[in-house]
């Protein structure tokens, strides 16, 4: 059966690549990318259709093309990207009713991919130390595009109960990073010095883009149904990923939080929403039990390469190198008189060899 | 280390460079000066003494290990679990902090670690007394130093501990994590050892005449997860950590003031400012009883309430039997 896949969203990076990695494949017959804005980036063999999922065109474009399977990737994380919080909001939740609405009415919808983010878990010191589909968060995101991604998903229920006929995926992202992804997260460590909140430290996940984005082919071209937390294994401490990407920090007292996210808000460099301040005081971590086992994927990248893959793409500035560190190490071990752990163990291996 | 790292070294020492960190330097960084690098003298390093005979190279190794460390640290190069323990830095620094603590002025005595299995979740329910909470970190410094297979202790804290600044933080670090069902089940199944104070701060803020009487045990959620992972549950008796802190009162309203469960009183606290912060030196004993095994219930069974309030008052009972038994062998408060 030759296959017929609308995506959203593909005026930025993530989306484009999306579009541009399902059209290669053989199952797939036509990919059609919808967006207000035409893509940036190179999108091959795909069909650009400049449409607004905010009003009833969106239906049409379905209708005239028989889409079987529809990619939804047009919710935007930073009002950076979208010209302020209300366009922001207007994109995520009024853009994804209007498109919903049209997969109701069009009858050859056979399958729905959604891209939801695991923010929607919200972060606080109540919560459990790892998050299953499952679990009820007990701190509900109030700000932001958190907020907007419990609404989305909230939206996406309604639509699976509507129509049972459609096998609805929804994809639970950790932090997207990579070499070219806009995220808040790259926005926050690309800061000149990076704000920490005292006396807290949290505990984050990553998935790399290239990971990601094979996630959502596969969910979408092999069908798989139902959530799925992704992200890649293993853990970093907020401290942790500063000191691997040598940059400089600052911790800024709990009640002047607010304060100082609110000065990097309005600098426009990054968006620092309240719910992105609670994130960076007690972190998130995802089982992902559920993406090995039933989907059969293992990240390629855990979440700590992830982050060396981002830091060395980017060539974020380094406050403190790690050869300078090393060398600061090995004059310290000179004064004190004695050969650094590394050196002592490269000797012994000579030795070894010199004896063998 | 990988053998790629030797490779820079190989022909005359030159003076190349190497990066040991996974993460390679992008071109903006200014490359290290020369200048700072000193030359390692590998002829004699190879030729001399092997390090690790007498007592210079000893230090020296110390050194060595502790700048590697350090080194470590400074550019992130370590790993924590899911969790956030970071099995290294409790090892030197929190549990390095406490064993001078534990060894000369508790002079703490381990008893009955033989009913701690070598391996496989377990779960370890202890009497909490002090104050402070040193009858914690000296059960998870027993465990982890005296236990044959050095276990390190995952102990389950109130929220009230993650949301303080440092304390959350540093509680994650040392391995700890919230007191809830899925957190608990998730350290079992993955056969860690997982330690609960049920009575929380209730014992730790009692009043000094009302010692080693064990207060109410909340809601026996910790023999539902036992029965629900099948995990033995380890009664432990703790003796001495009464003595640490005599509370003799406490003050409400200042508790309020800094949002704390209780603002004790004690006969050097807060009189003698900082320095009443000084645990007085009782000998501790703790004393790890014999395990209560939850593999011959049915599964299901920790959905039946009256089941789990009959555990919960067996291990109880078992933890105050061995506490009065104790006491009574015990000489003096101090030696």
């Amino acid at each position: 059966m030759s296959r017929v896949v609308l995506v959203t969203g593909v005026s930025r990076h993530l989306g484009s690549r999306m579009a541009r990695i399902l059209s290669y494949d053989p199952q797939i017959s036509r990919v059609i990318g919808v967006d207000v804005v035409p893509p940036r980036e190179d999108i091959g063999g795909v069909e650009f259709i400049r449409a607004d999922i905010r009003n009833p065109v969106i239906s049409k474009v379905l209708s005239s093309t028989g889409a079987d399977t529809v990619v939804h990737m047009g919710v935007i994380s930073t009002p950076v990207q979208a010209g302020g919080r209300a366009a922001m909001k207007e994109i995520n939740v009024m853009g994804t009713m209007q498109l919903l609405a049209a997969c109701q009415r069009a009858e050859s919808v056979r399958h729905l991919v959604v891209k939801s983010t695991a923010s929607i878990y919200g972060s606080g010191p109540k919560d459990p130390a790892m998050f299953t589909e499952d679990t009820q968060p007990r701190s509900l995101p109030q700000s932001g595009w958190a907020k907007d991604s419990v609404e989305v998903e909230s939206y996406v229920r309604a639509f699976a109960r509507r129509r049972p006929d459609v096998g609805v995926t929804t994809l639970r992202f950790a932090n997207f990073l990579g070499p070219k992804a806009d995220t808040p997260m790259s926005a926050y460590f690309a800061l000149p010095i990076v704000p920490t909140v005292l006396g807290h430290d949290a505990r984050l996940q990553f998935i790399h883009e290239d990971d990601g984005l094979e996630v959502i082919r596969l969910a979408t071209v092999d069908g798989h149904v139902g959530t799925f937390n992704v992200a890649g294994d293993g853990v970093l401490m907020l401290s942790q990923a500063i000191r691997l990407a040598g940059k400089a920090s600052i911790a800024v007292p709990g009640p002047m939080v607010g304060l100082v996210g609110g000065w990097v808000r309005q600098s426009g460099i990054s968006d620092f929403s309240a719910e992105q301040i609670r994130f960076l005081t007690y972190g998130r971590v995802l089982d992902t039990t559920r993406l090995h086992e039933r989907l059969g994927f293992t990240p390629r990248f855990t979440t700590a390469e992830a982050f060396a893959d981002f830091v060395q793409h980017r060539g974020l500035h380094y406050a403190i190198s790690a050869e300078r560190v090393e060398s600061i190490e090995r004059g310290l071990a000179r004064a004190l008189g004695t050969a650094t752990k590394v050196e002592a163990q490269i000797a012994s291996t000579l030795r070894v060899a010199d004896h063998a | 280390m990988p053998d790629a790292t030797i490779l820079p070294f190989s022909d005359d020492g030159s003076r190349a460079r190497r990066s040991l960190s996974s993460v390679p330097m992008p071109e903006a960084t200014p490359a290290p000066d020369p200048a700072d690098y000193v030359e390692p003298d590998f002829e004699a390093l190879s030729q001399g003494q092997p390090t690790g005979s007498g007592a210079l190279a000893q230090v020296n190794d110390v050194v060595a290990d502790w700048l590697d460390f350090l080194r470590r640290r400074v550019t992130g190069d370590y790993v924590v679990d899911d969790f956030g323990f970071d099995a290294e830095l409790t090892d030197r620094v929190l549990l390095g902090a406490m064993r001078p603590v534990y060894d000369s002025w508790f002079r703490v005595e381990a008893r009955g670690l033989e009913n701690v299995p070598a391996e496989g979740g377990a779960l370890i329910v202890a009497n909490h007394s002090g104050t402070i909470a040193f009858d914690a970190l000296m059960t998870q410094l027993a465990l982890h130093d005296h236990h044959p297979a050095h276990r390190n202790l995952r102990m389950l804290g109130a929220d009230l501990v993650f949301q303080t600044p440092f304390l959350g933080e540093f509680a994650r670090k040392a391995g700890h994590t919230l007191a809830c069902n899925p957190d608990a089940e998730r350290l079992l199944a993955d056969g860690e050892l997982v330690g609960v104070w049920p009575e929380g701060f209730k014992g730790i803020g009692k009043p000094f005449r009302e010692r080693y009487k064990l207060q109410r045990f909340g809601r026996g959620g910790f023999v539902g997860t036992a029965l629900r992972t099948r995990t033995p549950i380890i009664p432990v008796s703790i003796v001495g950590a009464e003595e640490t802190y005599p509370n003799l009162g406490n003050i409400k309203p200042l508790a309020r003031l800094f949002n704390l469960p209780y603002f004790p009183v004690t006969p050097i606290f807060p009189w003698l400012g900082p320095l009443g912060l000084i645990p007085l030196p009782s000998k501790w004993i703790i004393e790890f009883g014999e395990p209560i095994h939850t593999d011959e219930y049915a599964p299901g069974s920790a959905d039946d309430p009256m089941l789990v309030f009959n555990l919960s008052d067996q291990v109880r009972e078992s933890i105050q039997q061995n506490l009065y038994r104790i006491l009574t062998e015990r000489d003096s408060v101090w030696k």
